[in-house]
């Protein structure tokens, strides 16, 4: 298969126009069942209070930030392999997404922290430790992909990039929790303890929501990636 | 004379010439651990020996990425890139050879040079072997994963900062494991030091080789 | 030197930045044969060479290189071992000497050649001490010239060889063109001066 610079994905766009709305509505209404039965719904936790209703918002974040990169590296390998022309529109679009939650996880869970350890920071979270580094190898990218001209090239570039910190992603966090469990300190992770089953129910369907509020950005965005690479190429086209 | 040992020759020739290469990267190495006490501040003067492993181990991550941005972008702005492409060593082995030359050139010095530092930062004498260790078998690891960064930014001008940018998280673990070896908390820190440096040695010329290929078509 | 029998073009297209550079482009070359590559700026020559190469993948169409012992190769890679490559950029290192990069490229190919002799035939036996950076340019094209020599691929690519070099050096280059071509080798040029030989001309038009 060939390269081609102007793919006309015009079964994409149809699609994906037909499914927006329907996916927005969804995840807003998973978002309000789950945040409602999250905060009236739950008893507080007998440690931690009320705050513990933080975990709903900051569980679902890690986990999509984790998520969005294997979405990203998936792509970025369907891209190399595969050729095909939506892929580095996929995981470009996808990239953004994934900081936003990564930094939305580390944000909450800073929040979440504070009151078990009277500070903002916890070097001794293993998790919140791996996803601070998970936010910088997403700005690595987003960078990367920015900083090469020819868009053809940086997203050869940035898949390898992706898959190259896919690979390393595991070793990553075996260092950190190696590296935590040299303290003599007792285990201070957010999530550690098992999580009560009354909890586990409102999680799920904000996880839910939280995807189908990432599909719903993620379709609008490569969307939009393909108006403009399409405008570009219209523009190249009646300059020539 | 094989090709590969070649232009292994070849590039640590041009770093001693290249005006920085060896010489430089040491430099910066001793002045970042010479400006760390300053940092410190004299009143907790009496840290500086627990955490010298560490610091070091960061100046070393800093000084290896140094010389990095240009491992291949000189090439590609002269025509060599074009050269090597074609020539009877595969992109594969020659990103090998070149990750090897930087490491003799920027990694070696780093390692000769760490135990004069460890007596200026007040390094325990007992870890002052862990510490040359630790170095000599990390550094490879820098120069490895490094390489891969430095063949994605070849072609940006000021590739510098981005190379520094993709390439610190991912030597996450070479830190965390080498600075570990020297502080002697054991629990294999060696083992996986040793093991991570392995996997990117063998592995990181093939990433770096596919990126420098994606580069050529300009 | 593994002989090549015939290079062929079928159907090239290239795509650059987007835009169509040119298409439908049908060439070949055979032993001995020498093909320069036409066109005002922007038509693609170099484009094509760097395709030639195995650099740039094509739009469309495809590259066959037919080897005498009878096979045909399609693969990028294994084309690119029969190239001898004379590209915009030198491919030098300024930094080391003449004699060095000759050293150097010696022993990248395996040339088993009187490094001497090589140099001397491109005029530079004066120079090789010097520091690359101090050559001219059309000192430094000679040493790529040099490069060329010791490779010894049967398939070379050229582009612009001709620029920065005086008169001598223009008929050095068509000299050891001319010998490569009667020694059973390939020559394609991009260019647009005459370089007097007897080559066929392939002409890239705007698409």
């Amino acid at each position: 298969m060939r390269i081609t610079v102007l793919a006309n994905p015009k079964r994409f766009l149809d699609l994906s126009r037909a499914l927006i709305p329907w996916i927005a509505a969804l995840a807003f209404l998973l978002l309000a069942v789950g945040i409602y039965w999250a905060l009236f719904q739950t008893p507080p936790d007998y440690q931690q209070g009320q705050t513990v209703k933080i975990m709903f918002v900051h569980v679902p974040a890690a986990y999509m930030g984790l998520m969005i990169y294997g979405v990203m590296a998936g792509s970025s390998l369907v891209g190399l392999v595969f050729r095909h022309p939506l892929a580095d529109v996929a995981a470009k679009s996808a990239a953004p997404l994934g900081a936003a939650f990564t930094a939305l996880a580390l944000l909450t869970g800073s929040l979440w922290g504070r009151p078990m350890w009277g500070t903002y920071w916890q070097w001794g979270d293993a998790r919140l430790v791996s996803e601070l580094i998970l936010f910088f190898i997403y700005m690595g990218y987003i960078a990367l992909w920015n900083a090469i001209d020819e868009p053809q090239r940086a997203a050869k570039a940035a898949a390898i990039l992706s898959l190259v910190g896919a690979a390393d992603l595991p070793i990553i966090h075996f260092s950190v929790e190696w590296w935590n469990t040299l303290h003599q300190g007792p285990s201070i992770g957010l999530t550690g303890s098992t999580i009560d089953p009354a909890f586990l129910w409102p999680l799920f369907v904000m996880m839910a929501g939280y995807t189908m509020l990432f599909a719903w950005l993620w379709l609008i965005r490569m969307q939009t990636e393909i108006f403009e690479r399409r405008a570009r190429a219209l523009m190249l086209a009646k300059g020539a | 004379m094989s090709p590969f040992v070649a232009l292994i020759l070849r590039d640590i020739r041009l770093a001693f010439r290249a005006g920085g290469g060896a010489t430089l990267a040491a430099a910066f190495f001793a002045l970042v651990a010479a400006l760390v006490p300053f940092g410190v501040g004299s009143a907790q003067l009496g840290v500086l020996g627990q955490i010298a492993g560490g610091i070091l181990w960061v100046a070393a991550a800093l000084a290896a990425l140094l010389s990095l941005d240009r491992l291949f972008q000189a090439d590609y702005e002269d025509g060599s890139l074009d050269v090597l492409a074609l020539s009877p060593l595969s992109l594969e082995k020659a990103a090998a050879a070149k990750i090897l030359a930087h490491w003799l050139t920027t990694g070696m010095p780093l390692v000769v040079l760490s135990p004069v530092l460890g007596i200026l930062l007040n390094l325990p004498l007992p870890d002052f072997g862990a510490l040359v260790a630790s170095l000599m078998i990390g550094t490879p690891a820098l120069s490895a994963v490094g390489a891969i960064g430095a063949a994605l930014t070849l072609s940006i001008r000021r590739g510098g900062l981005i190379l520094a940018l993709i390439v610190l998280p991912l030597i996450t673990p070479a830190l965390i494991f080498g600075a570990g070896a020297v502080n002697g908390t054991g629990g294999g820190a060696f083992l996986f030091l040793t093991a991570f440096s392995l996997a990117a040695v063998a592995l990181s010329p093939f990433a770096a080789a596919a990126s420098a290929r994606l580069n050529l078509g300009s | 030197m593994a002989v090549v029998s015939l290079v062929e073009v079928q159907d090239l297209a290239c795509e650059r930045g987007g835009r169509r550079v040119f298409r439908n482009v049908n060439f070949a070359a055979a032993t001995g044969q020498a093909l320069t590559l036409e066109g005002p700026n922007g038509a693609g020559k170099t484009s094509a060479l760097r395709m030639l190469a195995g650099f740039i993948p094509p739009a469309a169409g495809e590259i066959r290189v037919h080897m005498s012992a009878g096979y045909v190769i399609a693969d990028d890679e294994e084309r690119g071992r029969l190239i001898g490559w004379m590209g915009h950029h030198d491919g030098i290192k300024a930094q080391l000497s003449v004699l060095e990069n000759a050293r150097f490229f010696a022993a990248l190919y395996g040339a088993r050649m009187d490094l001497e002799g090589v140099l001397d035939r491109v005029g530079l036996t004066r120079l090789m001490e010097l520091s690359a950076q101090y050559l001219s340019a059309g000192q430094r094209r000679r040493l790529s010239l040099a490069r060329l020599i010791l490779s010894a691929r049967p398939l070379w690519l050229l582009d612009e060889p001709l620029s920065s070099l005086d008169a001598a050096g223009r008929r050095l280059v068509a000299e050891l063109i001319g010998e490569h071509c009667d020694d059973g080798g390939i020559a394609i040029i991009a260019t647009h001066e005459t370089l007097g030989l007897d080559a066929t001309r392939y002409f890239l038009g705007t698409a």
